[in-house]
């Protein structure tokens, strides 16, 4: 099971109450892991990244284990905590104001 | 006829707003998608409980929200708004070519008759439809790939789309604005587009009197003179009396030409509303007083309408999509201000009050008038 904590206005949009849990089959990547957020909740797509999988919008960040991975290639597993669900997945609005 | 239904967008989410035909006691709701911008809301002619909403943020992007049953409950529908075929460039700030890039939904125009049936007016300029409620869109190509589209220019507010003008006399015949394009009309129900500006003079560009360059910044038509068309400018107020074909200043005795919104009372069809602007550098009132200019001729005499509105010390702004009249007997007219408040007039503008004061900066304003 992984877990993926959403910014609160996304939450919002969303109607989520609380972190997502997603099940994934095979390899555990920032794709995969949005391919199925967005395939659950389908009003987020657009919301975090070009639609059909495009870049991520510029002013979203995504952490996992204390890591910055908002610039790292997409394909690239996660990290072993967050593959094994003891440790979420992170989708934060950056600090840009507004 | 039983009410009448304000919908407010503000910098910071939306507000719906009910008042019986008396229109002096109002109900609010809101903020509804608190935290996001709503450029626009616009309910559907042809079923008033159909409203569509643009719902942006910095952060995530563009969202377009769809309710059936008049605002009480909202759900996301299609947010997807790609360029047909291969975008190209406008011009950006610096005159140097940029490529045409999605930022946001600035104006939402419901069908006349159809209640799935919704045009979008976005930033960089370009022309969207839906014939799903909103599910899905498609742009209607034509009007961005005008042979002038090259040299579009974005106004500060960003190269916009603002203002969608459906003809009910004439299907097909409708009318846009962008800041800084000019007006364009299509015949043909969107599918081609020629420019509409000439007698507009600015001199903020390099040829004053150019097919295109314009910062139009509002068009107004009343439906039963669909001919007749007015026109807030940059700076001037302009009329055409023949859809578009050519324009002449009706700013009269204004105390300043400059300003966004325009609109017409919804009885009367020459009689006409702005709110003046000191100036493009000081987006506030003259002299820090509230005035809302009416005029009753089509244009060139105009009369200010004080009571009710603030008269010293008021620097807030009036923006383009942010003023609205009903269509009850004694036509209402309705503003949002910067500042947060929403004046309204029972009495075609000869007295205002504000009917809710604090709200986040306000982005637009429209009116429906219930059966």
């Amino acid at each position: 099971m992984i877990r993926v904590v959403l910014p609160a206005h996304l939450r919002t949009l969303a109607c989520i109450d609380g972190e997502v849990h997603l099940d994934i089959d095979g390899p555990v990547t920032q794709r995969t892991v949005l391919d199925a957020l967005e395939a659950r909740y389908p009003m987020l797509r657009g919301t975090i990244r070009g639609h059909d999988g495009g870049p991520r919008r510029a002013f979203i960040r995504f952490f996992a284990s204390e890591l910055d991975l908002s610039h790292a290639p997409p394909d690239d597993l996660l990290p072993n905590a967050v593959a094994a669900g003891t440790e979420p997945y992170l989708v934060v609005g950056a600090m840009a104001g507004g | 006829m039983s009410g009448v239904r304000v919908l407010a967008g503000t910098r910071k989410g939306a507000f719906v707003l009910t008042s019986d035909g008396k229109r002096d006691r109002w109900e609010v709701s809101g903020p509804h998608f608190g935290g996001w911008e709503i450029y626009h809301m616009k309910g559907s002619p042809a079923d008033p409980d159909r409203l569509y909403a643009s719902q942006s943020s910095g952060w995530s992007g563009q969202v377009i929200q769809r309710s059936d049953d008049g605002g009480s409950t909202w759900a996301p529908v299609g947010n997807q708004f790609a360029y047909q075929g291969t975008p190209g460039t406008h011009q950006w700030y610096d005159g140097t070519p940029h490529p045409w890039e999605f930022a946001r939904v600035w104006h939402l125009e419901p069908s006349l008759d159809d209640p799935d049936a919704v045009y979008a007016g976005v930033e960089d300029a370009g022309l969207f439809r839906s014939d799903d409620g909103g599910q899905s869109w498609q742009e209607l190509p034509k009007l961005r790939g005008h042979e002038s589209g090259p040299s579009w220019q974005p106004g500060a507010g960003g190269m916009c789309l603002h203002t969608i003008l459906l003809d009910p006399s004439a299907p097909g015949r409708m009318f846009a604005a962008i800041s800084a394009a000019g007006a364009f009309r299509s015949d043909d129900a969107g599918q081609n587009w020629r420019p509409i500006n000439r007698g507009l003079q600015s001199e903020g560009i390099p040829d004053p009197d150019a097919e295109v360059g314009h910062c139009v910044h509002r068009l107004a038509m009343h439906p039963a003179r669909p001919g007749v068309l007015f026109m807030q400018k940059h700076w001037d107020v302009m009329r055409s009396d023949n859809g578009g074909e050519s324009w002449r200043e009706i700013s009269g005795n204004l105390p300043s030409d400059f300003g966004f919104p325009i609109d017409v009372h919804s009885h009367e069809p020459d009689t006409i509303y702005v709110v003046p602007i000191t100036s493009d550098a000081e987006h506030f009132p003259p002299e820090g007083k509230l005035r809302v200019y009416r005029s009753r001729t089509g244009g060139d005499d105009w009369e200010a309408l004080t009571t009710g509105l603030p008269q010293e010390n008021c620097y807030v702004n009036v923006l383009r999509d942010a003023m609205a009249v009903d269509s009850m007997d004694s036509c209402g007219v309705y503003f949002g201000t910067t500042g947060g408040q929403i004046y309204a007039s029972a009495d075609s503008g000869d007295s205002w009050a504000p009917i809710v004061r604090d709200l986040p900066a306000v982005l637009s304003v429209e009116v429906q008038t219930l059966p």
